[in-house]
């Protein structure tokens, strides 16, 4: 069906007679480009271009458009082109491509790359500022729709604040207590070990009940909750608002703060100190059963020791920490999720700018815990 | 673009498709002649996007056959069809342009994955397209989230016409745009057809574009294909769903006085 594309150029005189034939079709494409580059030089050269197209069997637009190049290319010079022998098929084709790409699209400027880089660093610092007032800015609204629900308290959606605590709160125990128990279990074992050296077993569990009670079986959960409640509010909401759901909802007059937001950082402020709670539980219980097979020290003694090792204030400490990591998380997500635009790639980086701030504002909040309580001498 | 080959673009035989216990499509038979532009209407839910995924081989059929430019498809992971494909066009209902890539670039996308040419031309080539369906060169910089939904449309057709396909499917193309912007796309259309000698297949529920622009309408209705002609013929027909789809209140209306 295609026949190879030919291009046969016979200059005689000023005159330059061009002969395309064959196939001038988008699946020859490098052959074309090849062949109407090879007869630049000679277009350059003649006062006069013929083109007869007696010869060509089929054309696209590709095609219609190399040989309209090359008749630009021509005329651009002050010369004269000819095109003659055009089937009456093609001619509507011949006739718009004869249109297109008239038009000189504005120069766009192109920074100099140092300076791209400083601009790049100069907005990457003014959207830090942004961030800072986009999570203000979601705090207050959140408080204005908590006065309003405490105000009228039937304006709480009861059903969805239910379901959301079912999703981020009971869903995730199986996977919160798999995660703590290992940590758990993992830091008596390394306990053990380095302790045997200096014959100070007994600490391990102070190490274990301090370490797990005060730090980290609240960061480790606020971590989990952030990659997995987080993304998936910040997910929600972005898709949410792709689909104009959010528009719809303020059109309707209601505050999609009130209605989609609050109940779900709500959910999250109740699910996470319930979820440290059983988290730090099932991480002590895994370093008492390494301490138990790996340690030599039966159940009895472990609980003993932990029971003078550590006091309700190492559990006040780490749990009070709960609430204002969930409220963080919370915060971050939703605003994120509100910042989505219409793109497939934005949602995936809104998502991913999501989890990543709202693992760094834990730990930097865990920080401040520690020094407050240091200072207060908790 | 002429060429030799067999007389029809589209050869469906004896297609059934069905999901679970539904059966949508029930031996539907059609054959779409080459060059033609060829409407389809039937109810909504009746199966006409069925019957067009079906075509390019997105939905696996029961059984039947169906041939495309003399290439039997065989689902789309089938190579035949996968090569086949690239003389295809294809404009889905919501444009799916990938959101990811400038309009320039989705438009490029065909001619990058199936050709070897420098990006000079490919930019000459996309520039070429977008004014083709009346869109400037500026809006090739753009990325489809920021267009509006008559420009979505002609930005998706442009794509679909990145390779010079010899069959071009549209679904719906006109729903959702106004009625200068669809009578527009439909002059379009009907200029691109000429010009490219394209076989076109819509999916459409606008009259008017029936009546101006189709060569053939096909009417779907029971999992068949009840009625097939130029529009005058279907006005005739006396198929119970036939005539009310086209002597409801609102078709009478839009009918010309003349006929």
């Amino acid at each position: 069906m295609t026949s190879p594309p030919l291009l046969t150029a016979t200059p005689s005189g000023d005159v330059l007679e061009l002969r395309p034939g064959g196939s001038w079709t988008a699946a020859n494409v490098a052959t074309l480009e090849a062949l109407s580059n090879g007869v630049t030089a000679q277009l350059d050269r003649s006062n006069t271009v013929k083109v007869d197209m007696t010869g060509v069997r089929e054309l696209d637009t590709l095609g219609a458009w190399l040989l309209e190049k090359i008749s630009r290319r021509a005329t651009r010079g002050g010369h004269r082109a000819e095109v003659t022998g055009v089937a009456d098929n093609y001619a509507g084709l011949i006739e718009e491509v004869h249109q297109v790409n008239r038009h000189n699209p504005a120069p766009v400027c192109k920074l100099n790359p140092v300076v791209a880089m400083l601009n790049d660093l100069g907005r990457a610092a003014i959207g830090g500022t942004e961030d800072v007032s986009a999570f203000l800015q979601m705090l207050g609204s959140l408080f204005l729709a908590l006065v309003g629900a405490l105000r009228r308290p039937r304006s709480l959606r009861l059903t969805s604040l239910v379901y959301q605590l079912y999703r981020v709160g009971f869903q995730a125990i199986p996977i919160m207590v798999l995660i703590t128990f290992l940590i758990g279990a993992i830091i008596a074992q390394q306990g053990f070990f380095h302790f045997r050296k200096f014959g100070a077993e007994s600490y391990v569990v102070d190490m274990v009940g301090i370490l797990v009670l005060r730090e980290l079986g609240v960061l480790i959960v606020a971590i989990m909750v952030a990659g997995r409640s987080g993304s998936a509010y910040t997910a929600e909401l972005g898709s949410m608002k792709m689909r104009e759901e959010i528009d719809a909802l303020s059109t309707m007059g209601l505050d999609p703060v009130e209605v989609l937001i609050l109940p779900r950082i709500i959910a999250l402020v109740i699910a996470l100190p319930i979820l440290s709670f059983i988290g730090s539980m099932a991480a002590l219980y895994g370093g008492g059963l390494v301490a138990q097979f790996y340690g030599d020290m039966g159940p009895a003694i472990f609980i003993a020791r932990l029971h003078d090792a550590v006091s309700v204030t190492s559990f006040k400490v780490g749990i009070i920490k709960a609430p204002f990591m969930a409220l963080a998380i919370g915060i971050v997500a939703c605003s994120e999720g509100l910042r989505v635009k219409g793109s497939a790639e934005s949602l995936g980086k809104q998502t991913t700018t999501s989890v990543v701030k709202s693992i760094f504002l834990v730990i930097v909040l865990d920080g401040l815990f520690a020094v407050f309580f240091a200072s207060i001498g908790m | 673009m002429q060429q030799v080959g067999p007389e029809f673009a589209i050869r469906v035989r004896d297609l059934v498709v069905g999901f679970g216990r539904q059966v949508v499509l029930d031996h539907l038979s059609l054959d779409v002649r080459r060059g033609e532009i060829l409407g389809l209407v039937g109810a909504s839910g009746g199966g006409k996007t069925v019957l067009m995924r079906t075509i390019i081989g997105l939905i696996t059929p029961r059984s039947g056959e169906i041939e495309v430019m003399g290439t039997v498809i065989g689902g789309a992971q089938d190579r035949a069809t996968q090569k086949a494909a690239s003389r295809w066009g294809i404009l889905f209902q919501q444009g799916a342009l990938f959101s990811s890539l400038t309009v320039r670039q989705n438009i490029q996308f065909p001619l990058r994955e199936n050709l070897v040419m420098s990006q000079g031309l490919m930019d000459e080539i996309a520039t070429a397209k977008l004014e083709m369906v009346g869109l400037s060169p500026e809006d090739g910089d753009k990325f489809p989230a920021e267009l509006s939904g008559g420009m979505t449309k002609r930005a998706a057709l442009a794509r679909a016409l990145a390779l010079d396909p010899a069959i071009v499917f549209l679904d719906e193309p006109t729903s959702g745009l106004d009625p200068i912007a669809a009578g527009e796309f439909d002059a379009l259309i009907k200029t691109l057809q000429t010009t490219l000698g394209l076989t076109v297949f819509m999916v459409t529920h606008d009259l008017a574009s029936m009546y101006t622009e189709c060569d053939r309408v096909a009417a779907l209705a029971d999992g068949k294909v009840v009625a097939i002609g130029p529009m005058r013929e279907l006005l005739q027909s006396e198929h119970p769903w036939v005539r009310a789809y086209f002597h409801g209140k609102r078709s009478e209306m839009l009918q010309p006085k003349a006929s």
